[in-house]
């Protein structure tokens, strides 16, 4: 399939593709100027976020999310490797793919950032201020976190759908007995508290045995429901690739939230099983993780009116509801139209019966040309995601024929083909998915990169393309490689940001348990084989600066940074430490490097981040007794 | 990141530097003040200061401010990171020490003694969050410290 893209890009975009002529100029960001807007992209395999700024597309910040990072510890310390607990173990690693902006009134206020783990089923919400991720709670009863995380229209709820069907709950069942209906799919309502951006689990329901792909939720007059793409409604197991492209029509689920939350008042909804952690880093203190067990769960039979299925042609993938909250874009991979749904539609006919063609659980399937509001025609190949301009034009991605089509809401009419390098997923408009996008700038985030760039050996970065979308006809301005895959973006304004950013940690309002603020406490403490090293740093010296410990103690070290000054983190790393690679410690922050004194000998330790003329000096000595 | 940005810090008064480096070289003794900067207020937020009788209780939060912020570096009777303190008050004015604990990057870039000193020392002093009610904290402790 990519091979076809590749082909087909190359000839009707690329070689034909012709750069507007002062795109330098308007990409150019001079030293010392700030750019306009930033973009979040997810990191795909990387399980990190990347802060990029447009029109630049300067990297700014990785932003570790749902895997190590050695290069500031996070993952590593014992502050924030809780971050990383599941009911599986410690689990360093995921596969992110979905980024999602808080909102107020569907319009994006600069919050949180939340991202979903799609191999071990989490979903995290990042701190706007520190740029940090504060919290990581697991999904119980999913099996791939894919369909996630996506909001309501004031941040109430993120939805959270399973990809992979399985039995829940968990079985050892013949595969086989997928297509006999032992497989099964959740919808997860996490509930959002709206002053501290504290996730709970609210409700699921379980769905039938599909896999969901994707989410967006309604707004306006569509604020109730949220609607997912699913695909394999054959249920095939066997060969997916060709069993689940049976059929003509797949389904988007239309689901009513406000009126799953009625039924659970209602007491509509069982004990289920299923154990989770959730993980919160409170500022400048120790993770706390908690295992929790037992949801809230409702069966679509006992809520009538909770869920409804739209045929949509043909395994889709994009679900995206426009700024007004009428339509409801599908992208069908293997579709040769975008089917667009009508939400007042939706509503007339969702419960008279002539409008209907059958039921799966309960389910109510509504006729496809009942709810259609009209169709794209013929407007590229293996239409993806739609992102809107709030202009009255719509921008879709086209992974088969590697370019972006921008078509007009209403006549359905193709306006423009913009060639993409190469297999273009998803695209981001600065709030493009919110009811007020900010229509400048799209990037497109491809999947390949082949003749982009130098080569760099077999494997090419990803990249993205920046595009400006604010005149007539969209203009293709750059391309950049990406970290890992970059799989969905969010870009917010920077003016709904920068002044906001976190500068410091205030020393007067660390509580972390074992910080001193003064050299004065710095000491060493024995508690049996435990050693605890109360320590400080600030330009260019550590307190205590010579350590002796015993052979096979287990040391901490407390390690809390002095300064009170804007990007003057230090680091901290000792020779030979092979549990914990390196610490980065923000101003007035504590974190701790634990260590097992190894074999008698001199150890050095020091600071890894270039702090001032005297950094080299910034190193000591640990002396390990026998 | 840091290592650029301290090349093109010490790129802008490298010139100075040097010189004040030759020049401390030269003797033993520590470098003479510039004849123009003798009295001087330094630059930053405060503009006059005026010291009554010593105020003991601003005197004890300034120590409590100044052990915190301020001793990982300092010590009255001997240079550590940076210099002794004992007889600061008598060296310099009520506002250039204010201006130095509220301002030191500004102060080591323009003001001739803040120069001298950075060439001396080779650590740019922090900034480390004071407000200016707590500079002129300190600057009492300061203040009893050489009234001993
Ligand atoms: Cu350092």
């Amino acid at each position: 399939m990519i091979l076809i893209g590749l082909g087909y890009g190359c000839k009707g975009g690329a070689a034909t593709a012709a750069l507007a002529s002062d795109a330098a100029k308007r990409v150019y960001v001079a030293p010392g100027e700030k750019d306009e807007v930033y973009a979040f992209l997810s990191g795909g395999f990387s399980g990190q976020m990347s802060v990029y700024g447009i029109p630049s597309t300067r990297l700014f910040k990785i932003i570790p999310v749902f895997s190590v990072f050695p290069e500031n510890g996070y993952g590593y310390d014992e502050e924030t490797k809780n971050m990383l607990r599941t009911t599986h173990g410690y689990i360093p690693w995921d596969d992110s793919h979905h980024i999602e902006a808080s909102m107020t009134d569907g319009k994006q206020d600069g919050r949180w950032l939340f991202l979903n783990a799609n191999n071990t089923p989490r979903l995290a919400r990042i701190d706007l201020k520190s740029f940090e991720t504060k919290e990581i709670i697991e999904i119980p009863n999913s099996a791939g976190n894919h369909a996630s995380p996506f909001a309501t229209e004031n941040t109430e709820y993120l939805m959270a759908a399973t990809r992979f069907s399985v039995p829940i709950p968990q079985a050892s069942v013949p595969i086989e007995n997928f297509s006999k209906g032992d497989f099964k799919g959740t919808v997860t309502m996490v509930k959002v508290d709206p002053k501290s951006g504290r996730l709970s689990l609210e409700l699921q329901i379980l769905v039938p045995g599909f896999d969901y792909d994707l989410s967006h939720c309604g707004k306006g007059k569509s604020h109730d429901w949220c609607f997912f793409t699913s695909y394999n409604s054959e249920q095939a197991y066997k060969m997916i690739e060709v069993g689940a492209s049976k059929n003509d029509k797949d389904y988007i689920l239309a689901f009513n939230w406000v009126r799953a939350k009625q039924c659970l008042d209602q007491g509509k909804a069982s004990n289920f099983g299923g154990e989770y952690y959730r993980n919160y880093l409170p500022e400048n203190q120790p993770a706390i993780s908690e295992k929790l067990s037992g949801v809230k769960m409702l069966q679509p039979k006992d809520c009538p009116g909770v869920m409804y299925y739209m045929p949509t042609p043909k395994s889709p993938h994009g679900t995206d509801v426009d700024p007004t909250g009428e339509y409801i874009v599908g992208g069908g991979k293997l579709a040769t139209v975008i089917p667009v749904h009508s939400f007042s539609k939706l509503m007339d006919v969702k419960d008279k019966p002539e409008h209907r063609s059958g039921m799966i659980m309960d389910i109510p399937i509504l006729k496809y040309e009942s709810t259609l509001a009209g169709e794209v025609k013929k407007p590229c190949l293996g239409p993806l995601h739609t992102e809107f301009d709030g202009k009255g034009y719509a921008y879709t991605s086209c992974f088969v024929s590697s370019e972006v089509v921008k078509w007009e809401l209403g006549t359905w009419e193709v306006q423009q083909h913009l060639p993409a390098y190469y297999s273009v997923g998803h695209l981001s408009i600065v709030g493009g998915s919110s009811k007020d996008p900010y229509g400048k700038y799209l990037i497109a985030l491809n999947k390949i990169t082949k003749d982009r760039y130098l080569p760099v050996g077999m494997e090419l970065p990803q990249s993205a393309q920046l595009y400006d979308i604010s005149g007539g006809k969209a203009e293709l301005l750059s391309d950049f490689p990406t970290v890992g895959e970059p799989h969905y973006s969010q870009m917010i304004p920077a003016k709904l940001l920068m002044d906001k950013a976190a500068k410091i940690y205030p020393l007067e309002e660390n509580k972390h348990p074992y910080a001193i603020k003064n050299e004065k406490d710095a000491r060493v403490v024995r508690e049996g084989n435990t050693v605890r090293v109360y320590m400080t740093q600030i330009r260019s010296h550590f307190k205590p600066d010579t350590i002796e410990v015993k052979s096979g103690d287990t040391v901490f070290f407390h390690v809390t940074n002095l300064e009170q000054d804007f990007d003057i983190p230090h680091g901290f790393a000792v020779s030979g430490a092979p549990e914990m690679p390196n610490l980065l410690i923000m101003p007035g922050q504590t974190r701790t490097f634990k260590w097992k004194a190894p074999k008698p000998g001199i150890y050095p330790f020091y600071c890894t981040d270039f702090c001032s003329a005297l950094h080299q000096e910034m190193q000591q000595y640990i002396r390990v007794l026998p | 990141m840091k290592i650029i940005k301290n090349i093109i810090k010490f790129g802008k008064i490298t010139p100075v530097i040097l010189g004040l480096i030759a020049f401390s070289y030269c003797g033993k003794e520590k470098p003479a003040e510039a004849e123009s900067s003798v009295g001087s207020k330094g630059i930053g937020p405060v503009t006059s200061v005026t010291l009554g009788t010593l105020d003991e209780g601003m005197a004890q939060k300034g120590k409590q401010n100044f052990e915190t912020k301020c001793s990982a570096c300092h010590k009255f009777e001997e240079k550590v990171v940076g210099p002794a303190l004992k007889g600061v008050t008598e060296r310099r004015t009520p506002e250039w020490i204010m201006n130095m604990i509220l301002n030191p990057m500004e102060m080591t870039q323009k003001d001739p003694i803040a120069q001298e000193l950075l060439a001396e020392h080779l650590t740019q002093m922090t900034f480390q969050n004071v407000k200016e009610s707590e500079a002129r904290e300190i600057l009492e402790y300061l203040r009893k410290m050489d009234k001993k």
